[in-house]
């Protein structure tokens, strides 16, 4: 029953590290791929009688290395729990996949059956513009929401990277971009969720009104998820207008040249005082983001203002730059705006504002060249390696990082990385409520069968 | 249950806390029978005073090692019966953990003791520009542990959202009396959302670290005086559907003016049947283009008088009989219920004729209050207890209210919480299967239903012994990969 494990060379992910508008792998298959099959005699756990359109896996279906048996491609929640009964009767573990965006994402599942893939679960069921909410279908992707959002002047406060991504893709994994800063993340956005549970069960919670304390928020507990609860199938989200202008400021700050105190040490301490300085702004900007290339690259600064007066703003915020080195108001992001400073390898480091300067110490301590980046004044960067770095050397660099971190008050954890790296390290760290989640995953999967292992820790 | 297992309970709970920090005197006990919301009582079988973390874990191992329920309680000013203790159980009141244990404001954060008041922390920090920015209109002596349970909002949480957007990490003692992190920061399930917000169902929040907010540059408050609440209900629209978000957007009817005016006089303006309050607040440049907007449709949806507060002094004047609302009924009517149903805002037009229509049919009067921004509705039904079948004929239109809110689409309750008072209405809102799920992760927390029990939930799950679950380490610690954490 178990998936097998494929012999990918290392760094060679088989979804392939490019951008997969073009190459997602779920809901691209016409419905017909399923006819051969039905005509042919197949064991009983084939979920073939489901009624839900299925093919046989091949090579380009595999999660982290282990290749699935089928992927189904369902339509309707309804269809999901079809499979899901069909699953527990016959004890196949199941990924949810999305756009395929995030090949590296979690260690290798333990065992997969069946992948279900939400490509066909796509559309806004809702766009109810003057309560500033939407409801929408887990496989859609976040860019055809968008687009549906702007034609009514509004948008979702959730500006992951562009290529696909779904929003069941996005609430799983947790994503979020600069505009967290001002927004918060999509746990603080989602105000209602359907999923269906390992045994088919269909649940809900939230609703479509953003002011609501009724019963649990199954949707946070889904948020971070990946995977390993059941199948996310609907959101609702609250919205915002879009603003009205926007500009960044970008600037260079200088890097001082004491000889007591390496370059990134020194980035580090200007960049603390600069990103406190903006996040104090009366400016109120949206996002304020740090690009740091690594040794003997100069890092950049570039500040989100938007709404009213966006142009005055903007204006208020380089001034305070300024002090810093030149600072400009520009009409554009920057390239690297909310790119993910790595596409395999990426790592996560968490500390309260404040402590950038510390945190990038850590890094650079980790000897292996990172390329840091990220919303700098929430205390979130990401570092992205190389490719080509060994297990030893990666388990090595994520060991120092870490405890670094762990003497600021903060964590580090492994985004993606490749199955061999992945597996060589404790990709989360020491997390207090593990005990919690491990509990949480047993009363809503006990058969273990929704993702297993793709959490840490045995979830 | 029998008085003997608490009253060798209260002996262990003695030695643990010393004898000042547990009340078993009948008279001192009855002052915790209740909450907020006070026709649910219950005198507590003992109450008990811990001062520590590690005191409380010690009370929740001494119950749970008894089979004994508990109920946590911060300043008992919740409106759903959440804080209603238990007969047969120990009432854990946070009280004496009222300390600021950090104030950081490189990293704009505090970690506070759940006793703490709201309005405590923005105390601490106002002088720095910053200010903690939920707001509940209890906020002077409500808890932020009880704000914690409740996911309280506010009348800025249109702007600025709930606690639960506020709230970066907790440490919290588990039904069976384990200290557990949950972080912001933490990687996989979003416990710490999961958390607040469950009425004390999933056990005790003992360090509450808070997001500090920098306090706006500019706050303008505008106050409107419509002829009705439908011209005053299209302003609303308008601002909104304009693209402006502002910091809240409030409206009273006519009965809500009324008992106001004669409460605390707030002189609103003469003849209005309907009353906004639109605060707008951020950088001044913004705030400024956003004041002309908001007047201009105020003006072209029939505003007949305009109001404008630059200084805290006026905003108070203005917010004055906003803030009294609640009470100021008792000046016209011997008794209300103040409900918290919730619906679309583009609904509340509709909602809002058929709750008169329900008052008319019924005899009953309806004042209103509401979150207009959110759709968060407070009507405020009026009887007389003293006159025969009235007490009846309100609960009736009450529950009829929030019948009316989940057929647009809405919630049951937008801010005070399930408790014990609508856990009834759960069932209308969610199915079967969404409490069972529910209830599933109340198991994983608590499985012998011990933290809170009765409230939240019409009916308790049993949860049993989880089936089938994988036992042994897992393969990466089996490999030497991970450790057990």
């Amino acid at each position: 029953m178990d998936g097998r494990r494929e012999d990918t060379p290392q760094g060679t992910a088989p979804y392939g590290t490019a951008a997969h508008e073009a190459a997602a792998p779920y809901g691209t298959a016409a419905r017909e791929v399923t006819a051969p099959y039905e005509t042919v005699a197949h064991e009983a756990a084939a979920p073939y009688g489901t009624g839900v359109a299925v093919r046989e896996a091949g090579p380009g279906d595999a999660v982290s290395g282990v290749r699935p048996r089928w992927v189904a491609l369902p339509e309707s929640t309804g269809e999901v729990a079809a499979l899901l009964r069909h699953a527990a009767a016959h004890d196949l573990a199941v990924v949810p996949a999305g756009g395929g965006t995030k090949p590296h994402r979690g260690l290798p599942p333990e065992r997969c059956d069946l992948v279900v893939g939400t490509g066909r679960l796509d559309g806004v069921l809702e766009h109810a513009a003057g309560d500033l909410i939407v409801r929408v279908l887990a496989g859609t992707t976040m860019e055809t929401l968008a687009a549906v959002l702007a034609g009514r002047g509004q948008r979702l406060c959730l500006d992951v990277p562009a290529g696909g991504a779904t929003v069941g893709g996005t609430l799983a994994t947790a994503e979020a971009g600069p505009l967290r800063f001002r927004y918060g993340t999509a746990r603080d956005l989602l105000i209602g969720v359907t999923v269906v549970l390992a045994d088919g069960t269909v649940a809900r919670s939230g609703g479509k009104v953003v002011k609501n304390v009724a019963g649990y928020d199954l949707g946070k507990l889904f948020t971070g998820s990946h995977g390993t609860l059941g199948v996310i199938t609907e959101a609702v989200f609250r919205l915002n207008p879009v603003p009205p202008a926007r500009r960044w400021v970008v600037a260079e700050p200088a890097v001082s040249g004491s000889p007591s105190c390496s370059p990134s040490c020194s980035q580090g301490s200007a960049l603390d005082t600069l990103a406190g300085l903006l996040a104090a702004s009366p400016a109120e900007p949206s996002a304020i983001e740090a690009d740091l290339p690594g040794p003997g690259r100069e890092p950049s600064l570039a500040v989100l203002v938007e709404g009213t007066a966006a142009e005055e703003r903007a204006r208020a915020v380089r001034d305070l730059m300024d002090g810093h080195g030149p600072a400009r108001v520009t009409d554009e992001a920057p390239a690297w705006w909310g790119v993910p400073p790595g596409e395999e390898t990426l790592l996560e480091l968490r500390f309260p504002p404040g402590r950038a300067g510390g945190a990038l110490r850590a890094v650079a301590a980790g000897v292996l060249p990172a390329r840091v980046r990220g919303s700098v004044a929430s205390g979130v960067l990401r570092a992205g390696l190389p490719s080509g770095v060994a297990p030893p050397e990666f388990a090595g660099f994520v060991t120092s990082v870490r405890d670094g971190l762990a003497g600021l008050g903060g964590r580090l954890t492994v985004v993606a990385a490749p199955p061999a790296l992945m597996t060589a390290v404790d990709p989360w760290g020491p997390v207090s409520a593990l005990p919690l989640m491990r509990r949480v995953r047993e009363r809503l999967d006990p058969g273990r069968r929704m993702s297993p292992g793709r959490l840490p820790g045995g979830i | 249950m029998a008085a003997e297992p608490l009253a060798e309970l209260t002996r262990r709970l003695e030695e643990a806390l010393g004898r000042g920090s547990v009340i078993t005197d009948p008279v001192r006990l009855r002052t915790y029978e209740c909450d907020g919301l006070t026709h649910h009582r219950a005198v507590p079988g003992v109450v008990v005073l811990p001062e520590t973390t590690e005191q409380v874990a010690a009370v929740v191992r001494l119950c749970a090692a008894r089979g004994v329920p508990f109920v946590a309680r911060g300043a008992g000013t919740g409106l759903s019966g959440g804080a209603l203790p238990r007969t047969d159980g120990v009432l854990i009141v946070t009280s004496r953990m009222r300390r600021i244990l950090s104030v950081d404001m490189a990293a704009r954060r505090a970690v506070v003791e759940p006793g703490v008041t709201n309005l405590a922390i923005t105390e601490a920090v106002r002088d720095l520009g910053y200010y903690y920015a939920p707001d509940p209109s209890s906020q002077q002596v409500c808890s932020i542990g009880g704000n914690v349970a409740e996911n309280s909002g506010g009348a800025h949480c249109l702007k600025y959202g709930f606690t639960v957007n506020h709230v970066l990490g907790l440490e919290v003692v588990t039904p069976d009396g384990e200290i557990v992190e949950l972080s912001d920061d933490d990687p996989g399930y979003d416990l710490l959302g999961v958390f607040v917000g469950s009425e004390g169902t999933l056990g005790i929040a003992t360090k509450i670290t808070v997001r500090l907010t920098r306090a706006p540059e500019a706050v303008t408050t505008l106050l409107a005086a419509f002829d009705g609440i439908e011209r005053g209900g299209r302003a609303v629209s308008a601002i909104i559907g304009g693209g402006i978000v502002p910091a809240a957007i409030e409206m009273m009817d006519a009965l809500a003016i009324e008992a106001a005016e004669a409460a605390v006089a707030c002189a609103y303006p003469e003849g209005a049947g309907a009353v906004l309050i639109v605060e707008l607040d951020g950088p001044a440049t913004e705030v400024a283009r956003q004041y002309e907007e908001v007047t201009r449709i105020c003006r072209e949806t029939g505003a007949f008088e305009l109001r404008t507060a630059d200084s805290p002094e006026e905003r108070a004047a203005i917010w004055k009989g906003r803030r009294s609302a609640f009470a100021a009924v008792g000046r016209i009517s011997p008794a209300y219920i103040v409900q918290d149903g919730v619906v679309p805002r583009t609904a509340l037009p509709g909602v809002l004729a058929s709750i008169d229509r329900l008052s008319r049919e019924h005899g009953i009067r309806v004042a209103n209050v509401f979150h207009a921004g959110d759709g968060n509705l407070h009507p405020l039904v009026l009887f007389d207890d003293a006159r025969p079948g009235e007490a009846e004929r309100a609960a009736l239109v009450s529950g009829r209210i929030l019948d009316l809110c989940l057929e647009h689409g809405g919630s049951i309750t937008g801010e005070h919480g399930v408790g014990v008072d609508k856990s009834r209405y759960m069932p209308k809102m969610f199915s079967e299967d969404d409490l069972d799920t529910m209830q599933r992760v109340r198991c994983a927390f608590d499985p012998r239903s011990l933290s809170n029990p009765g409230k939240v939930f019409p009916t308790p799950r049993l949860c049993g012994e989880v089936p089938g679950v994988r036992r042994g380490a897992h393969p990466l610690v089996e490999s030497g990969r991970a450790e057990q954490f």
